[in-house]
């Protein structure tokens, strides 16, 4: 399998690499002790929940494999992962949940 | 004297930081294999964990790569996940600012989301302790922790090779995210930001260059904070 362009991806690597630590370094570095505003604050609990569901939501309907078909060992992880993760508070568990999932339904009903 | 009491608290942080490379350990191992099936060779898949050292990001970067979107629109999305870092480098300053600024430096790169959650539940447990000794115990914390996330992910890479296409790993990077997402689901609010995400990135999922997932993502982040504004209004 031919991956992304080299050029490109190491272009990605560097910039987000520098752009991170940025973040990183901002307060502990640049800006020092001074408080956040309240409403800034208020947005940036919601990065994570903001941008991961969006981003695997067509991956979990229209996966690429299938062809852009939804399928049954896809849902079936993608229900139990969430079931279990929102359940236990594991991420590890959740994870492995979600795997045990998907190959029961793609090898116990293929 | 002061050297000994740091160097105990060095000792502490690797104590405390050491359970964490159960989570990081097999977190690491996936990138490396989810990037070398993206078609990313080893030296790609290492560049991205040593130099951006954030797993969440990495994953939606190499993800947004092999859907071949354009860097700036990979950029700012794999950033916006790393955004929440900058509260955690707000938090640490009262205890780790007065350091010297090689030192702030070396421990923004390190900052991580154990390295802060650990930290700051320390320093704020032990108001006694020193800057060296904070110092001390937060290099302590990230030395299990870092170094296997370097080596679990090269691991990874080794083996991602050997992996058959019949075993679906194009679905590791949603369950991961699932996993990642699912504890967070706890208020109303962050059900409600996760909600709009996915409703706008599939209603979206037509505009060109995966813009879509960026607006809705925005969009996603106001829901979040106007419905904690809402909630918190109506208990007070």
């Amino acid at each position: 399998m031919t991956g992304p362009d080299t050029f490109i991806t190491w272009v990605t690597i560097v910039a987000l690499g520098i752009g991170t630590f940025l973040i990183r370094f901002s307060f502990l570095g640049i800006i020092g002790n001074r408080q956040l505003p309240e409403w800034v604050l208020r947005h940036l609990r919601y990065t994570a929940v903001a941008v991961l569901p969006g981003l695997i939501a067509p991956m979990v309907l229209w996966p690429a494999a299938t062809g852009g078909q939804p399928d049954a060992a896809r849902l079936a992880a993608t229900a139990v992962t969430l079931g279990v993760g929102i359940l236990s508070r594991n991420v590890l568990l959740a994870i492995l949940s979600g795997l045990a999932a998907l190959y029961l339904v793609l090898f116990g009903l293929g | 004297m002061s050297e000994a009491t740091a160097k105990s608290w060095y000792w502490k942080g690797v104590r405390d930081g050491a359970p964490f490379v159960l989570v990081v350990g097999p977190f690491g191992l996936l990138f490396g294999v989810v990037g070398t099936e993206a078609g990313l060779n080893i030296a790609e898949v290492m560049g991205f964990t040593v130099l951006v050292i954030a797993g969440a990001s990495q994953f939606a970067a190499v993800q947004l790569l092999s859907e071949n979107a354009p860097t700036l629109i990979v950029l700012v999305t794999a950033l916006a996940v790393n955004l929440r870092m900058a509260m955690y480098s707000a938090a640490l300053v009262p205890h780790l600012g007065a350091a010297p600024l090689w030192q702030r430096a070396v421990m923004a790169y390190f900052l991580v989301d154990q390295s802060y959650a650990v930290g700051v539940s320390r320093f704020e447990d032990t108001p006694q302790m020193t800057l060296p000794q904070k110092v001390a115990y937060y290099f302590g914390v990230v030395s299990p922790i870092c170094p296997n996330w370097y080596l679990m992910t090269l691991v990874g890479a080794l083996v991602g090779k050997a992996i058959p296409p019949e075993f679906a790993l194009d679905f590791a990077v949603p369950i991961t995210f699932l996993a990642l997402v699912a504890p967070a689901l706890r208020t109303l609010a962050h059900v409600a930001a996760a909600g709009t995400s996915v409703a706008g990135a599939l209603l979206l999922a037509f505009l060109p260059y995966n813009s879509g997932l960026l607006i809705a993502a925005l969009t996603a982040m106001i829901v979040g904070a106007q419905v904690e504004l809402w909630t918190k209004g109506r208990k007070a």
